[in-house]
């Protein structure tokens, strides 16, 4: 199945009570094939169509906030107009799902996939995960949804657009008994329908106390990571499936690193086979957490590496990207020798990662060719 | 030469519409069917009917892990010989590895258009082989017949099975087993 189906899959089972959509591609494989498992009969849940991603989120609000489980998904234009309402979400502590398909952000036009749509909302207070494959955006789902709910944060489980979205590949699928025991019913005390103990969702909250109900929105966020690992075991428990905060390929005796996230991991996962078997000493450090950014972890897996490159799928304009900067900062807190750390920027607009590139960054690093300036994977 | 030996890759030549999509993606089913691993991944130019595309296929016994676009395919599946003139369908295809092509042409002729390819050569016509079983021209359940007995990445049956799973509801039980028929007749041609 292809990673669009295998997240309407992992929401199948999930269940969830309502799911207000509305399409833009590369996401839309995800809303269709729902939409035809309700017509099908094989779920109940209260399916919204609405007149734009604003409305999507604004209607996901008003269902989560009523105490029941609501969901949606999106990509690139249709995040950034849902923008207003994303730190109304997370501001609320409403445990809401987006499934989201990364990609490119206009102008020019360009439907592919890039991480710069989920960069541009990274902000926002909610928690982004990323997907390597079709199997992890269906691990990630489930995964998703059972944090959110135990936290009460809201997730992006995110994929590559059309690498994993549209990409056909084998999945398992764990039975549906056994994820619907592992996310369980949504437990709230609280519920803008209890008539009989009314309250108030999203107060004003004035110069004393904005700040307070924003540190403790850091809080929890902080709280998060340590509840992620605790449902990556639980889940590890039921699919013999292993999730954390990233993932150490070939990183035992490796002497350069690649840190990067999402789908073309896999591609470099195969070029390291590839330069292990000519003896050359080469790993990846692939992110799956990116916020709450898992620093202390991310500088200990890498203090004892001296050549590193991030590779970052979206540009910062004027700035450093992304993810290169929290791995200088996570290097920064921990380093205990001197790194030299390069910057990349690949795939922007679907453009293709081969291989080759990854290839050409490792040789980089062992050639020294390691400066402050960003290089371009086109 | 390919380093990832355990990998059998295909590139499908085709024009929008053709159903070369169709055609991977129920091979990639097939061979999961069987148990293998599988991607099966379209090119996504600007997608219009009749303009040139590209569906890429890999079937192996491992996990497959990398993203990018096949480059050096085992076998190479043609759905329409005008394709020929403005694509290098036999890029990095060597000796031993195969192109198969629909075409009313013979492989000889086929051969003279393309005089540096050194590999094997499986014309056939598709498009007549299904208009007369099936009465239309699609011609992708032919094809992937022929690529069934060429490459031998999945069994005849296990495709007829995924096909029978897929289409039945789709197109009706007597137009399934034509194309079935279609698909078979396109792995016994010669």
């Amino acid at each position: 199945m292809t990673g669009g189906y295998a997240v309407a899959e992992a929401l199948r089972q999930i269940h969830p009570d309502v799911m207000a959509v509305y399409p833009i591609t590369p996401q839309t494989p995800i809303i269709e094939t729902y939409a035809k498992m309700k017509a099908d009969g094989l779920v109940e849940t209260e399916m919204v169509q609405v007149e734009s991603e604003h409305s999507a989120m604004s209607a996901t609000i008003g269902a989560s906030a009523a105490g029941v489980r609501a969901v949606t998904a999106s990509s690139s234009q249709g995040i950034l107009y849902m923008a207003e309402t994303l730190p109304v979400v997370s501001g609320l502590g409403l445990p809401i799902v987006m499934c989201v398909s990364s990609r490119a952000l206009s102008a020019p036009l360009n439907i592919h996939g890039e991480h710069g749509d989920v960069m541009a909302v990274r902000d926002m207070g909610w928690v982004e995960m990323f997907a390597e494959n079709a199997q992890d955006a269906y691990d990630q789902t489930i995964i998703a949804l059972r944090l959110a709910e135990k936290v009460g944060a809201p997730v992006m489980p995110i994929m590559d657009g059309f690498h994993t979205s549209h990409t056909t590949e084998r999945v398992e699928v764990l039975e549906d008994e056994i994820v619907r025991t592992f996310v369980g019913k949504r437990q709230t005390e609280e519920s803008l329908l209890n008539f009989k103990d009314p309250i108030t969702i999203g107060t004003l909250a004035l110069q004393n106390t904005y700040f307070e109900f924003k540190m403790n929105q850091e809080k929890l966020m902080q709280k998060t990571k340590s509840a992620f690992k605790t449902i990556c075991s639980e889940f590890a428990k039921i699919s013999g499936r292993k999730h954390g905060f990233f993932e150490e390929y070939a990183m035992d005796d490796a002497e350069s690193v690649i840190v990067m996230m999402g789908a073309t991991a896999g591609t470099a996962k195969e070029a390291i086979d590839k330069l292990r078997a000519k003896g050359k000493k080469v790993g990846l450090l692939k992110i799956n957490l990116y916020r709450p950014f898992p620093y202390k972890e991310v500088g200990s897996a890498l203090a004892h590496i001296r050549k590193i490159a991030v590779l970052d799928r979206a540009i910062s304009f004027g700035a450093y990207p992304p993810l290169y900067q929290d791995v200088m900062s996570s290097l920064h807190f921990s380093a205990s020798q001197k790194h030299d750390i390069a910057s990349y920027i690949y795939g922007l607009g679907g453009r293709d990662t081969m291989q080759s590139h990854i290839e050409k960054v490792f040789k980089d690093l062992e050639e020294g060719e390691i400066d402050n300036k960003i290089k371009y994977l086109q | 030469m390919k380093f990832n030996k355990n990998t059998f890759e295909v590139i499908f030549f085709a024009r929008g519409g053709q159903g070369a999509k169709t055609a991977s993606e129920l091979v990639a089913h097939a061979a999961v069917e069987e148990g293998s691993f599988v991607k099966a991944f379209p090119f996504y130019g600007p997608e219009r009917s009749g303009a040139p595309t590209r569906m890429f296929l890999r079937v192996s016994d491992q996990e497959i892990r990398t993203q990018e676009p096949v480059e050096d395919p085992d076998v190479v599946v043609v759905m329409d010989d005008t394709l020929l003139d403005v694509q290098d369908v036999t890029k990095n295809l060597d000796k031993n590895e195969s192109l198969i092509i629909n075409t009313k042409k013979t492989p000889e002729e086929i051969k003279k258009s393309l005089p540096k390819f050194e590999g094997k050569i499986h014309a056939l016509d598709a498009t007549g082989i299904a208009m007369s079983i099936t009465g239309n021209p699609n011609t992708n359940t032919v094809l992937v017949g022929k690529l069934i007995s060429v490459s031998e990445i999945v069994s005849l049956e296990s495709a007829s099975k995924i096909f029978r799973g897929v289409f039945t509801e789709k197109i009706g039980q007597a137009m399934t087993e034509k194309n079935i028929r279609a698909m078979t007749a396109g792995y016994d041609e010669l």
